[in-house]
This record gives structure tokens, sequence and C-alpha cells, in this order.
């Protein structure tokens, strides 16, 4: 893993003031967080106790907070948590018999002296982290244990900051996560990373659970940034399996995703299309990292719907204006996209690029077959349509319809003012 | 190893053929591959089929009262028609069981849950 940014430079200057000062509270939090799950999932292959694991990180988190802004960050923070944790664990087992029993049939994996309370750095570990997030989004779990637990145990937020990025209470959290562990455990759901032929159904929840987390960081701000989160997360995926073409897709799809989010609010709030976009606020460095993932994925040529999307993306980012946008090359891939993912929403947006193509009246024609009542970008898109062919009253119609669905007031007042300002 | 309750329940009311005589064969003798797999990988403790959920005879307790009634005990789409009892690693290793089971029986909708006994 790269250093943390910010992260203090070494054992040679602990104890330097001024470099010490500038690690605040929040500083510590955000480090150890980067650094938790790895530790998280190490502690669980030891023990094989997950609330044991994440009891022992977050005392080490404590620790943590006491000692990092005094004495700066340890020269390699991972290794630290990692180590105060497993003897924090150790500790905890010694003092109850059955742990003192566990503790036996472990000895053969533990190093030998251990001084709790001493933490010496130990070397590059295996990282767990790839069976953790398998446990974390095994199919026997519900969609909304796999989110909770993946933010939890790999992203190290705490219940209060998972409760909030969902918008439901503490407590209600604390039970969704208890009860997930509870059949973990009661159903014995394994620690392991798939074989190889289990795999494309294993992938599938996990890639949906982190585009989940990204689209609700997406839809609401939160402390901290899910987006960030998710990607972040992608990236573990991305460089521990490097093989596997959709987890390239979908770092490119949020990484083209995320190169756009500054700029799809204006400074009041309400929402930007992409065609309004100031692009040159578009974040060109992560541009470049999504299309260079976006072109290896095309020379592997094992398509997927990430990549497709990813590939989508690259194109928008590629076009200066939205004028020059090379939408024939956009219908291409949505129709492939189609093709392997026959959904009403991907239909939608197919119509859409082809009525940049061809017209809004040959949109409108495919928009007017789907089934999508209840989606509301379905609505806006018809408005929209229908405001281009001159079709007012219905187009008026269509944008109340889509306001009254929308889940943010950004999106609300956009459309409630009939799309205000697009072409 | 785990013991686990395979239960395999079918989806009553769905319009289809009555099994023929030749399809009943080919069914149990299916059944009796699959067992066998799963006697040589050490994995059946026990297995058995049921008769039709009509057949079923309900016993309940009410204020003190014993009341027996004919039927099934709930009213649901889905009965149970058999079960397994396996010892396997880990529930992967359970639900693996499940679907082979699932794959050797055709035409019929089923569906089946596992459970991991306590202790």
């Amino acid at each position: 893993m790269n250093p943390a940014p910010g992260m203090h430079p070494g054992p040679d200057s602990v104890g330097d003031v001024e470099g010490a000062a500038t690690l605040d509270e929040a500083e510590v939090g955000r480090i150890f967080r980067e650094e938790s799950g790895r530790s998280v999932a190490a502690l669980i292959g030891v023990f094989g106790d997950i609330d044991l694991s994440e009891d022992a990180v977050q005392e080490a988190f404590a620790i943590a907070l006491r000692k990092w802004p005094g004495e700066g960050l340890p020269p390699n923070p991972g290794g630290w948590i990692t180590t105060t944790a497993r003897n924090r664990a150790l500790d905890r087992l010694r003092r109850e018999s059955r742990g003192r029993e566990l503790l036996s049939e472990l000895a053969v994996l533990m190093p030998s002296s251990d001084e709790p309370g001493t933490p010496e750095e130990v070397g590059p570990v295996q990282d767990d982290r790839l069976r953790l997030i398998f446990t974390c989004c095994h199919p026997a779990l519900s969609t909304d244990a796999q989110v909770a637990l993946t933010l939890r145990l790999l992203g190290g937020l705490s219940t209060k900051q998972v409760a909030r990025a969902f918008l439901v209470t503490e407590s209600t959290m604390a039970r969704r996560l208890v009860r997930a562990k509870h059949k973990i455990k009661a159903a014995r759901i394994p620690y392991r990373t798939p074989a190889a032929h289990e795999l494309p159904d294993r992938l599938r929840p996990v890639l949906a659970v982190v585009y989940l987390i990204y689209n609700a960081g997406l839809t609401s701000p939160a402390e901290p940034d899910l987006c960030a989160e998710a990607i972040q997360l992608t990236r573990i995926l991305a460089s521990l399996m490097p093989d596997e073409p959709e987890v390239a897709g979908l770092l490119a799809l949020l990484l083209l995703t995320e190169s756009r989010r500054s700029s799809r609010t204006r400074p009041d709030g309400s929402l930007a299309l992409l065609g309004e976009q100031g692009r040159t606020r578009w974040n060109r460095a992560m541009i470049a990292e999504g299309q260079a993932i976006v072109r290896r994925c095309l020379r592997r040529n094992q398509p997927g719907a990430y990549q497709l999307q990813a590939a989508i993306n690259a194109v928008h980012a590629d076009a200066p204006t939205v004028e020059q946008t090379d939408w024939p090359q956009i219908v291409a891939l949505y129709d492939h996209l189609l093709a392997i993912a026959p959904t009403p929403v991907v239909a939608l947006n197919r119509a859409i690029a082809i009525g940049e193509v061809q017209g809004p009246a040959a949109a409108l024609a495919l928009v007017d077959e789907l089934d999508l009542d209840t989606y509301y970008p379905y609505h806006a898109a018809r408005a929209d349509l229908l405001r281009r062919l001159g079709r007012h009253r219905e187009a008026a119609a269509a944008y109340q319809r889509a306001a009254a669905m929308a889940p943010t007031q950004a999106e609300r007042d956009f459309l409630s003012l009939g799309g205000r300002g697009s072409r | 190893m785990a013991r686990y309750l395979l239960s395999v329940h079918s989806v009553a009311g769905e319009a289809r053929d009555p099994m023929t005589d030749e399809e009943m064969q080919q069914s149990y003798k299916q059944i009796s591959i699959l067992e066998e797999e799963m006697r040589s990988a050490g994995a059946w403790v026990f297995s058995g089929r049921l008769h039709d959920p009509d057949t079923a005879t309900v016993v309940r307790i009410s204020g003190g009262e014993v009341v027996t009634t004919d039927g099934p005990f709930v009213e649901s789409k889905e009965h149970l028609g058999g079960f397994y009892i396996i010892q396997a690693e880990d529930l992967d290793a359970a639900l693996a069981w499940g679907i082979q089971g699932h794959l050797r029986h055709q035409g019929a909708d089923r569906g089946s849950s596992v459970r991991r006994f306590r202790g």
C-alpha cells in the first residue's frame, strides 16, 4: 500500500514537535480507517471471530488516538495497528477460560514471545481483505447487511457513521450488524476466497455493494465521503484481483463518474446536466486514469456491464463540448450493454443517446415503449424529448411527474423549473 | 464439521402435469444416486421424503385442551416435501449439496432452505 498522504516521514522524526502537532484527531481517524480493514481481516484470519477482532482493532484505535498525536505516526501504521490489536485480543482471550482453550488451539499459528503492550512491528502479512469482503458480501446475507458489514469491517467506519450514511438510527444499524454477524457465525458462512468456478457468482454481489455505496454517496453527502470510500474499496479489489476485467471496469466507471462530481451541482446546489457542466472543472487526473483502464479493458476484450458503462463515460470525457460528443460511438456501446444487461434503464439511456443521433422523435418512440413509470429519470427524459419536439403542455406534465418523484431537493428544483437552461 | 438441515419445499398449486410412472422412477433413481454420493462423501446423516401435505394431521394445545384436526399446519404456498440432514464443512459446502439436489430433479419448481443445527 502507498504511504498515506501527509504521513509522518519515519522514526527519525518521532518527537518532532512541528510534525506531531499537525497530526490531529481527525487525521488519526482518517489514517486509522485507511489501515484498519487490513488489520480486522488479518485478525479474523487468526482468531476466526469477527466480534473479537473488531473490538480489538477498536481498542487499538483508542490507543492510537492517545499516542499518535504526541509521538507521531509509527513508521508502519498498518503493522502497528495489527500488532497492537492482536495483543489486545490475546490479552482478552487469556482472561477468559474459553479463550484459553482457543489459544491452545491457535498456539501453532502465533509468533512466539509476545509481550503485550509493546507492539513490535509485524512484517508484511498476508492480505486477508479479499476473503473478508467475500464473507461480508456472501449471497446468504441481505444486501443491506452486505453494505453495512463492508463499510464497518473493511471501510473502518463506525456504526454511527454507517447509520448516518444510510439515514437510519444508530441502534437500527447496530442491530443490523449484530444480526448479520450472528448469521455468519450460526450458519457458518466461510471465511475464504471463492474458487475460480464460483467467482462469477460471488463477485457480482461484491461489485454491486461497492457500486451501491458509491451511489449512496452521490445522493446523500455524508462524512466520511462514501464516494471516496467506494473508490478506495474498488482500488483494493483491483489490486487483489488484477485479472478480473469487471473489477477494473468498475474502478474506471467510478473514477470517470467521480471526475465530474463537483460539476454535477451548481453553486446554489441545483443540478447541472451533462451538457451544461463546466467541463474545465472535470478532474483530468481521474479521467486519465479511468480512460487508461478502459483502454486496457478493450485490449483484454472480455466485456462486461461495468466495463461498457466505463467506456461510455470515457467517450463523454473525451468530448470538449456536448455537441462534439461521439454519439454514434455511445449508441454502439449501449447496443452492446443492452445485449448483456437487457434492463429497461439501459434501454432508456440508449434511447436518449439515439435521440442525439437521430433526433428526439426517434428517441421518444423508443422511450414510450418502456415500462418505467415509477422511475423518475424516465419522466425527466420524456419531458426533455417532448420539450424539444415543441409539445410543451405534455412536457410540463412530464416534468411535474419527475419532480414529484425525485429523491433530492436539487433534482426537484431542477425538474420543477422545467429543465431550465438546457438547450 | 457442522450439521445442516436441508429442507426441500415444493410449490403447491403450480400448474404442472403429474409425473408419469416412468418420470417417477427416473426421479427416485436420481435421488438414490445423490444419496449414494452424499454417503461416500461422508455428508449423509439422514434423509426422508414425505407424503403430500394434505395427508398431514395437526395437533394443537389450546387452553390446556388438545385439539386434533385434519390438514397442513399453516396455509402456505410452499410445503415441505422432504429433507436431508447432512454434515458439511461450512454453509457453502451445504449449499452445494442443496444445489446438486435441485439439479437432479426435472420439471417442478422447488426451493430449499439450509439451516445449521445448534451445537
